[in-house]
């Protein structure tokens, strides 16, 4: 009982919200460094598997890559970088080194979400897209991303939730973001503030994760017509 | 002289003074793998059959493999170690709970997708419940029930890397010791190929059991390769948004 009260004091007191180590700019921090990795994982992961899945050829190839990059730990990634490029930091986004981290783990599902979407869109679907006279990216811009959007939006949200979980181990080479309320706490023994920052990233999470919930019903109804 | 062999990205002689400590991390690294995902399937099985049973189980049961999914790992030693120590289990309870929710929806799943004729005829034939469970539906939903367990274990051996951090002696601590603090590109690049390689010939491992696990599909078609585990989760992301819907 002592604990949970710890927790609620620890929440009470408004020192812990404001300034920067307060809980406000911790989450700032969080919430934009996560955006930037998943907008970076898009722009790189939509195309790619867009047209991949639209062609449905290379995707042995796509699949497995994204497979073993998935293998390949955030921590082993983080560290890597720190060493080939240093702890660069970018204005807004923060640390570019966790940036570039958080962005790889984002690339697989909505990879394979993009392109399993795509792909799967049905022949006759296909067939009569093109006996109308569509060209093929009217074809895979019209009808087969529609058709895919639920299968996207789903890769986007898993990888939307990972980042925003993950984003939390680059606190410990020196990033901001919720993260530091659980290292730091961890360093000084202060776990009051190390369980406050457990649910402060899972309660953001889980909050996202909600509104893609909310994403995925329109668009699931949209793609049924 | 010293700095030139630490900013080498690989040093044969630093790894071949230090083979003694690679090999005891490589162990515990295996060994808190094998032993997270062995309680996920104790944990997970008993849960996903109950799901069967009475199916309003199954959404507030996802619901909180979700919610444990969510909860960061390092917060997690943090909290247990003042009552557990650097003990496994301090490191195994995250680990294991993080696996509960591949490991549950792939069970359910897997059971789930047994056609209706087969159960049919295995009534048919004269077989009781438990006959039919485990000579009829465990079998044909074993490549569904696997592929979770091959996915629950490629990210367990990402995410013992975490708990390598706070204290635990294994491939992580490895990185994050002789290659992060000691500022040694050379650990943090044998840490990171030793981790994908477990990860690699882990997967591989059970594909293979997969392919003894299920000898009359060999017939059919050339076994399973990664495709169909892709599939799967893909199949699984897109129930969970249905469900939520």
């Amino acid at each position: 009982m002592g604990f949970i009260s710890d927790v609620v004091h620890w929440f009470g007191d408004g020192s812990n919200w404001t300034g920067t180590f307060g809980i406000l700019n911790r989450l700032r921090e969080h919430v934009l460094l996560s955006a930037a990795a998943v907008l970076l994982a898009m722009v790189v992961a939509l195309p790619v598997g867009f047209w991949l899945g639209h062609v449905r050829r290379g995707g042995f190839v796509a699949l497995n890559l994204a497979g073993i990059g998935r293998a390949v730990p955030s921590l082993s990634l983080l560290l890597l970088l720190v060493q080939a490029i240093g702890l660069k930091s970018w204005p807004l986004v923060g640390s570019v080194t966790a940036l570039i981290t958080l962005a790889v783990l984002g690339l697989a599902p909505i990879l394979i979400n993009t392109y399993v979407g795509m792909r799967d869109v049905a022949d006759p679907v296909r067939e009569s897209a093109s006996a109308m006279g569509m060209t093929g990216l009217q074809q895979a811009s019209q009808v087969e991303l529609p058709l895919a959007s639920p299968l996207v939006v789903a890769g986007l949200r898993t990888a939307t939730v990972q980042i925003i979980a993950t984003a939390t181990l680059a606190a410990w080479v020196g990033s901001g973001g919720l993260g530091r309320l659980i290292v730091d706490g961890f360093a000084v023994r202060d776990y009051p503030q190390v369980f406050a920052g457990a649910i402060l990233v899972s309660g953001l999470a889980l909050l996202v994760d909600g509104v893609f919930a909310l994403a995925a019903r329109s668009t699931l109804r949209r793609a049924r017509g | 002289m010293l700095a030139a062999s630490r900013d080498a990205w690989l040093d044969w002689t630093w790894i071949g003074n230090n083979t003694d400590l690679i090999w005891a991390s490589l162990r515990e690294h295996l060994v808190l793998t094998a032993l997270a995902v062995l309680w996920g399937l104790v944990v997970a099985i008993p849960l996903a059959v109950a799901a069967r049973r009475w199916r309003w189980l199954y959404p507030p049961v996802l619901s909180l493999g979700g919610i444990l999914y969510t909860i960061p790992s390092l917060a997690a030693y943090a909290l247990l170690i003042p009552y557990t120590g650097l003990s496994r289990t301090t490191a195994l309870i995250p680990l294991a709970s993080y696996t509960l929710l591949i490991l549950v929806r792939n069970i359910v799943t897997g059971l789930d997708g047994v056609p209706a004729a087969a159960r049919e005829s295995a009534v048919a034939m004269g077989f009781n419940d438990r006959q039919r469970m485990w000579r009829v539906e465990v079998p044909l939903a074993l490549p569904a029930m696997l592929a979770g367990v091959r996915l629950a274990t490629v990210s367990t051996v990402g995410l013992v890397t975490v708990a390598g951090l706070v204290g635990f002696d294994n491939l992580g601590q490895f990185i994050y010791l002789r290659g992060f603090r000691d500022g040694r590109r050379t650990a943090i690049v044998v840490g990171t190929v030793l981790i994908v390689a477990v990860a690699v010939l882990a997967d591989l491992a059970l594909v293979g059991l997969e392919r003894l696990a299920t000898p009359w599909k060999r017939r059919v078609r050339g076994g399973t390769g990664g495709g169909e585990v892709v599939a799967t989760e893909v199949m699984a992301d897109l129930a969970d948004s249905r469900a939520a819907a």
